[in-house]
């Protein structure tokens, strides 16, 4: 049976988020909070392996309270076991601390089980770090392929995967063994259909909490905003100043702007 | 001494224009910190290249040569890397955020135990504290944050591509190669290269000199073949903003912003494009923003050094055909 854990992350939807012009700070009131899309590719994927193998899925997410309506919603997604880390100490981190607590909690999970994959989002769309999966495989000790945009085979009999990750210049075909991380690009995998038997359980489903107490025990200086080497000094709006000329068509004819935009090719040799 | 570190991408012995760019700003801040600037090359015969790392202002070369690291992976990269930055501890170290780049990155930081700032767009030195300001777009660009990593070292960040410009080449300058080692073996890579599959046609853009740029105010597919036209008659490249990608009018390697690419061309040539903030972090840097849209209160205007308030499809055409009657008058 293959052991899949996904790593999930609730973000404000940032394409409706409006900023605070005095503080700016982002206005959080009535701005919804979603599954980062790309960690929704991740948890579509594990429920595509779910059903060509037989696979157990386990998600996890560190986040405040709310949290636990993103993995409610992974149930949906045919998630196995669903687990929030939620605790103020937890608050504040940056990618070093997030990475670090989630190794934590899925190096807790491991004493029962090892997982042979592991699923993160390419990045997420608050922060767009890209950090955290491969910080987690590194505090873990295993293998990371980051932009994946195809699986092209699995094989759990001789346990190894071949993907493709994709660079600048095109397309690399990588072939690795498990335990491997994988971070997800937006095409690797399609919404699934979801049976109303998922949607059923996902209403009733109450994920198990960890926090800082336990059941596991952290390094408390590693935590959180303590255990966060950067610090943000400042945050402002980037301001906007007008620096060009403005004509318009219905004062100036067709052939001047024209001509002006040749000039300007003209003057910088681009003609 | 402290050193800036800068991490050269190569691969198959051709360096990333960002290196160079990052060679350039490295120079700005060890100056700042009465540091010099140094640079940190991983590969498999590479040689070739070390000359045009110190033609760029590396006044040190630590250069790590081994079969295992004959093209990028994540575990070697990172294990030579940290190891390196572990022996000398440089004060700053910067990465180019491309795909490899942040791969790497991302490691490497875990390792150090020390912060990373992602996707930078402006670095400077706080002349009080010596501490690096690192500032970068958040939330999709709507605000920008500086960030500080004031107890550990290094200061790391990746840097986006295309916003520093790349210094002056100055050939006669050579610096101090040091060869270094690092236990490294096949079989802790895990991950293996079975084949490459190239872009079939790259799309260049964030190297581009000219790019025609079209926003959801095309209207359609079919306005991209126009626009097409006039980037293929300019030897330009063809860009867009996210909603006319999202509507299936352009690919995605066509996308300019904050989740696209950020570009510096001579001169961008926006039609229809509103100019929302996601979209403007990616081409502000433009030397030149022509932008043609028919509302005069679109925020394109505000950074654009010619605006044309009208159709585009109009000036577009004119345009074009004004561009041919010049080659034809000139041939
Ligand atoms: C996290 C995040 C990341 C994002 N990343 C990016 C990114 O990388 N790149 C990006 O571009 N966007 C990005 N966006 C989206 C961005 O917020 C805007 O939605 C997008 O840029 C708007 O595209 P547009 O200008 O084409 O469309 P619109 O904003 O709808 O503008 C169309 C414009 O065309 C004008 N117009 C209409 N008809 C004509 C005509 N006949 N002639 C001339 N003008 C006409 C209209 O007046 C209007 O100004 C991102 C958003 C988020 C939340
Ligand atoms: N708080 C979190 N809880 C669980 N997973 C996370 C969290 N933050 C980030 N991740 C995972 O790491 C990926 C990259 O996030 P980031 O490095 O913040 O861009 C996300 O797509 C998630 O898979």
């Amino acid at each position: 049976m293959l052991n899949i854990l996904v790593s999930i992350k609730q973000v404000p939807d940032t394409t409706n988020i409006r900023i605070n012009p005095d503080t700016g700070t982002l206005i959080r009131e009535g701005v919804p909070s979603i599954i980062n899309p790309y960690d929704i590719v991740a948890l579509s994927l594990a429920y595509q392996l779910k059903l060509r193998f037989k696979a157990k899925v386990t998600v996890i997410t560190m986040g405040p309270p709310q949290a636990k309506n993103a993995l409610k919603e992974a149930v949906e997604f045919g998630a196995d076991r669903i687990i929030l880390l939620c605790d103020r100490k937890f608050a504040g981190a940056d990618t070093l601390a997030t990475s670090y607590t989630l190794a934590e909690a899925i190096r807790f999970l491991q004493r029962e089980e090892l997982f042979d994959l592991f699923l993160f989002g390419k990045q997420a769309i608050d922060g767009d770090t890209a950090q955290v999966g491969p910080g987690v495989a590194n505090r873990l000790g295993i293998p990371v392929i980051t932009y994946v945009v195809k699986i092209e085979n699995l094989d759990p009999i001789h346990r190894k995967i071949v993907v493709h990750r994709k660079t600048e210049k095109g397309i690399e075909v990588l072939e690795a063994p498990f335990p491997i991380l994988l971070t997800c690009e937006k095409d690797l995998s399609p919404l699934p259909f979801v049976p109303l038997e998922n949607i059923l359980k996902a209403q009733r489903a109450e994920p198990e909490t960890f926090n800082a107490e336990g059941p596991l025990s952290f390094q408390r200086d590693k935590l959180g905003l303590k255990g966060s080497p950067t610090q943000v000094k400042k945050v402002y709006t980037p301001e906007l100043k007008r620096i060009g000329k403005i004509y318009n068509l219905d004062d100036v004819s067709l052939d001047d702007v024209v001509s002006k935009i040749l000039d300007v090719l003209r003057e910088r040799d681009l003609l | 001494m402290k050193e800036v570190w800068v991490y050269i991408e190569q691969e198959e012995g051709k360096i990333h224009p960002v290196s160079f760019e990052l060679l350039g700003v490295a120079q700005r801040l060890a100056s700042d910190l009465s540091g010099r600037v140094s640079a940190l090359l991983l590969g498999y015969k590479v040689e070739d290249i070390i000359d045009e790392i110190f033609a760029y202002g590396a006044e040190k070369i630590y250069y790590l040569d081994h079969q295992v690291l004959s093209y990028y992976r994540h575990i070697p990269y990172v294990k030579g890397a940290s190891e390196l930055a572990k022996k000398y501890k440089p004060e700053i170290f910067l990465i180019g955020a491309t795909p490899l780049g942040r791969d790497l990155a991302g490691g490497v930081a875990t390792h150090l135990e020390t912060g990373l700032t992602a996707d930078v767009t402006e670095l400077s030195i706080d002349s009080e504290t010596g501490q690096l300001l690192m500032t970068r777009p958040a939330y999709g660009g709507n605000i920008m944050a500086t960030i500080v990593c004031p107890h550990h070292r290094p200061q790391m960040a990746t840097v986006r591509p295309r916003i520093f410009p790349v210094p002056e080449r100055k050939s006669s300058i050579k610096g101090e190669l040091i060869r270094e080692s690092v236990e490294l073996h096949e079989d802790e890579a895990k991950v293996k290269r079975l084949a490459f599959i190239p872009k079939e046609k790259a799309v260049n853009l964030e190297y581009a000199e000219v790019i025609v740029a079209g926003g959801k105010g095309i209207g359609s597919k079919d306005g991209f073949s126009l626009l097409a036209e006039l980037a293929k008659e300019l030897k330009g490249e063809l860009g867009a903003s996210r909603l006319a990608v999202e509507a299936h009018w352009i690919g995605y390697e066509h996308q300019v912003g904050q989740t696209g690419k950020t570009v510096r061309p001579k001169v961008y040539l926006a039609f229809g494009i509103s100019g929302a903030i996601q979209h403007r972090a990616g081409m502000q840097n433009s030397d030149f923003i022509v932008a043609v849209n028919t509302d005069p209160e679109a925020p394109i205007f505000q950074i654009a050094n010619l605006g044309i308030v009208g159709d585009w499809k109009k000036v577009a055409e004119a345009l074009l055909f004004a561009i041919r009657k010049e080659r034809s008058t000139d041939g």
